[in-house]
């Protein structure tokens, strides 16, 4: 079809530009500055922290394939009793954002932690037998909630294999470690990889862990926000392009590998089937370690509901807290200043998702059924956030939008209570931009054309036709976006303000007051909303 | 016949390509069009030019005298079955009927009449009783009859078609093929269909356009067609044919300098022809098809009855009848 210039598209482009290319290209020309140049070059503590930044991701890329692999496989090729429930619990790190995943990490392993007190207790020692701190603690809270990518996007990837052609390498007789490496493992490499570049970027743009665990370890996203809140300016803006650098890099090192899809879309035979393990010795030792690693991998949420129950300052010294109660959900409720970050998460969550859902879906219907001429840079623009760790985003808009020049496209957003449903939105763009382009792809155009030749204007088109088979992508895209933006922490830090404080921000305050139940508290409500909303959302 | 649809002198271009090269036909009113031609002859183009999905360069098109070239599809009322039907996977076989009637009437009313009306068109393509069943669950064939119905209910001035039997498997081709010629006559709908098959143009199509390269080559019945092909392309992209060149095409009766195209059934075994040896013998039944080595190289096909050869055996050849063309070059 041929490509007509469209003033929609041109628009869409623009916006899109000035959202998400915009701010960068501000905090680029501002990093240009040659004191804050020198200073980022002299001082060794800012060639540490990109150093560190660049093996935490490395380090974090191999525990979670080492985690999740052999996962992936275990409970796709094999048959055993609780496969399916086990299955699905073991993905469930995926519903605690990141903050409340890194408070319960520190309620269960921390110095304080109910395992640092049952050994105290045991041991009969009169401190904590180890600190929760620096690159060791990074890596545990990264490898425990990025393995998860590795486990899913293996799974579906041994799931779409074709049974024949390991059939096929077996008749010609390879054995089962040589059809393995030299069968299995090159058709997941997709998979694999894409799993990989999941992992490196969310360890790159981990803030939290690094932000609560790091202590004189400073990685670049703390780096980075510890300049902005010194008032360092420029040096933060030099910080910011080195790590877009990096992230760049590794982007593009890591999805030059993954465009072998090819090889998958040939087979269109059926998944092999499991392996039903038929031993009883093999059966049970598969379910027991099946379930103890769901017990671990569920102590986390576990631990955060107790924590929860706890009331304020009645809790010192012993293994277990003496008192329960839901005091601290019945304070979230009726005290203001509790209730007021849950209403303003909810509210700008609900308006940056259906932001960045509109603007997806408009990226969808012009660039994939209009064909506008402006299709790639669409599309790229809208990925682009993704490319990006979050800190560089928050920072960029923050210095973007601080000052006053209409002219410009530049006003004073900082400060108010736009700027952080602004930053969730753009935040939100690959998202759900991800989701609806692929909607739009799998639509048959004949629909559309079907609907016109039947007399349906374009927005009856839309609304009978378009909308309600999108339906499954909208859901899917919008739910993600939603829960991302609750769960936000490192945007939010550096944008928010005390009226518009949101559910993290209060997580972190609380703990500094050592309301450790109020954290808790709040941590559970993320993870319930969260895993509730995703659960809607991602039914088929 | 009443000339009830004009095409006139239509050109599209993509980039490049030329899709459609100042295309003219008149359609009259009721008659059933082929539009017959290989993959890439723009036949597909002119039907969604039709249709109002593309919009031409240059020329119009007409029906009933009101100039419909730029209306857009949802106003220009011609229904049309997508060769993939093209059928809404989330609504059911009565919701997909009604997808383009309903809010001609208000209220309860209007309601009722909607639904006596899919009730009424989804009989007549012999699916009474279906309106609640999903799409999905329906053979091929059943869901090539509701894309049919939903075209039909809102009473479409044309109906187009495209590719309308490829979907379905060869048995059910020809029964579904019957049934479709049935209900357009009993609709008395002005049709116009996209094939490349051309047992299918033939069996449908009141009239065949055979289309090549975006042109009209020829526009006639099946008859006109196989016994007076106007160019060297339709003789032989309509009909088997033998192609042949020099000595061989004089020698059988075609003029000097030309190019002579022979059906296998006016080739004939005589005492005296060109001489040839059989290689091949295919039989259908009734007849049998030779393959025939000549002297020089050039192959003959011989349509005769079964037992007038048999393989191996030097034979001579006859033609009863010779079309002969201006030779363009290589035969495509």
């Amino acid at each position: 079809m041929a490509r007509r210039p469209s003033l929609a598209g041109i628009g869409l482009t623009l916006l899109l530009a000035w959202l998400v290319l915009y701010p960068i290209l501000i905090a680029a020309a501002q990093a240009a500055d040659r004191a804050a140049i020198a200073a980022f070059v002299q001082r060794p503590g800012e060639w540490r922290a990109l150093w560190a930044s660049i093996w935490i991701s490395v380090a974090s890329v191999a525990l979670a394939a080492a985690l999740g692999v052999p996962l992936a496989f275990l409970f796709e090729r094999f048959e055993f009793p609780g496969r399916a429930v086990l299955g699905a619990l073991v993905a469930l790190p995926a519903v605690l954002p990141p903050l409340v995943g890194v408070i319960a990490f520190l309620f269960l392993y921390g110095e304080s932690g109910f395992v640092a007190r049952a050994l105290e207790h045991v041991l009969r020692l009169d401190h904590a037998p180890w600190r929760l701190q620096g690159a060791g603690a990074i890596l545990l809270v990264h490898a425990y909630s990025l393995y998860v990518y590795f486990y899913l996007l293996t799974r579906a990837g041994l799931a779409k294999l074709d049974a024949s052609m390991l059939e096929a390498a077996q008749a010609l007789g390879a054995g089962r470690w040589v059809t393995l490496w030299r069968v299995t493992v090159p058709l997941l490499k997709p998979s694999l990889a894409g799993a990989a570049l999941l992992t490196f970027m969310t360890a790159l743009g981990s803030f939290s862990a690094p932000y609560v665990f790091g202590g004189g370890f400073r990685v670049m996203p703390t780096q980075i926000v510890a300049s902005k809140l010194n008032g360092d300016v420029s040096l933060a803006m030099v910080e910011t392009v080195a790590l877009v650098v990096v992230a760049l890099a590794g982007l593009t090192l890591l999805s030059r590998t993954e465009g072998d899809d090819v090889l998958v879309a040939l087979g269109k035979g059926t998944a092999p089937r499991r392996r039903e393990l038929r031993t009883p010795s093999t059966r049970a030792l598969a379910a027991a370690a099946g379930w103890l690693l769901a017990a671990i991998l569920l102590l986390p949420h576990l631990t955060l509901v107790l924590v929860s129950l706890v009331p304020y300052a009645t809790w010192t010294t012993e293994t277990l807290p003496p008192v329960l109660s839901i005091v601290n959900y019945r304070r979230l409720v009726s005290e203001p200043e509790r209730l007021r970050p849950l209403v303003n998460s909810l509210w700008m969550a609900g308006a940056s998702t259906t932001g960045a859902v509109v603007l997806a879906l408009a990226a969808g219907w012009l660039a994939v059924r209009r064909r506008v001429a402006t299709r790639r840079v669409i599309e790229g623009l809208l990925a682009l956030p993704w490319a990006l760790p979050g800190t560089v985003f928050a920072v960029a808009l923050a210095t973007t939008f601080a000052v006053s020049r209409p002219l410009a496209l530049r006003w004073v957003l900082v400060g108010t209570g736009v700027i952080l449903p602004l930053a969730y939105l753009v935040r939100n763009l690959p998202i759900a931009g991800r989701a609806l382009l692929a909607g739009y792809r799998q639509l048959d155009p004949a629909l559309d054309e079907a609907a016109a030749s039947l007399g349906a204007g374009r927005w009856r088109t839309l609304s009978r036709v378009t909308l309600p088979l999108l339906a499954p992508a909208l859901a899917a895209g919008a739910s993600l976006a939603f829960v991302t933006a609750l769960g936000d922490f490192v945007t939010s830090i550096v944008l928010y303000t005390y009226d518009t404080r949101p559910i993290s921000m209060e997580i972190l305050s609380s703990l500094r007051l050592n309301e450790l139940g109020i954290a808790a508290a709040f941590g559970v409500v993320l993870m319930v909303t969260s895993a509730a909303v995703l659960g809607i959302g991602m039914r088929r | 016949m009443t000339v009830f649809l004009t095409i006139d002198a239509v050109t599209k271009r993509f980039g490049a390509v030329v899709a459609a090269d100042a295309v003219s036909l008149s359609i009259g009113r009721g008659e059933i069009l082929a539009l017959l031609g290989p993959s890439g002859s723009g036949k597909t183009t002119m039907l969604r030019l039709l249709a109002g999905f593309e919009t031409p360069d240059a020329g119009s098109i007409a029906v009933e005298g009101e100039d419909v070239t730029r209306v857009p599809p949802a106003r220009r009322r011609f229904g049309m079955v997508f060769q993939h039907y093209a059928l809404f996977p989330h609504l059911d076989v009565g919701e997909n009927v009604a997808f383009g009637i309903t809010g001609r009437g208000k209220g309860e009313g209007g309601r009722v009449e909607v639904e006596r009306t899919v009730a009424r068109v989804l009989e007549l393509v012999d699916l009474g009783g279906f309106e609640r069943r999903k799409v999905q669950e329906l053979s091929g064939g059943q869901q090539q009859r509701v894309a049919l119905a939903r075209a039909l209910a809102p009473e479409p001035r044309v109906l187009l078609l495209d590719e309308p039997l490829s979907n379905l498997d060869p048995a059910l081709r020809e029964r579904t093929r019957r049934e479709l010629r049935q209900v357009i006559q009993r609709v008395k709908i002005t049709t116009v269909f996209v094939t490349h098959e051309q047992e299918e143009a033939f069996d449908l199509g009141d009239r065949i356009a055979v289309l090549r390269d975006g042109r009209l080559e020829q526009i006639g019945t099946a008859d006109e067609l196989y016994e007076r092909p106007t160019t060297l392309f339709v003789a032989t992209f309509v009909g088997r044919a033998n192609v042949l060149r020099g000595a061989t095409a004089r020698a059988l009766g075609g003029k000097d300098g030309d190019v002579a195209v022979v059906r296998p059934e006016q080739l004939q075994f005589a005492d005296a022809g060109v001489p040839g040896i059989v290689r091949e013998r295919r039989y259908t039944g009734p007849a049998a098809l030779f393959i025939v080595e000549g002297d020089r190289g050039e192959r003959f096909e011989v349509l005769a009855e079964p037992g007038a050869a048999r393989v191996g055996e030097r034979v001579y050849v006859q033609a009863t009848h010779v079309l002969s063309f201006a030779d363009a070059g290589e035969v495509r």
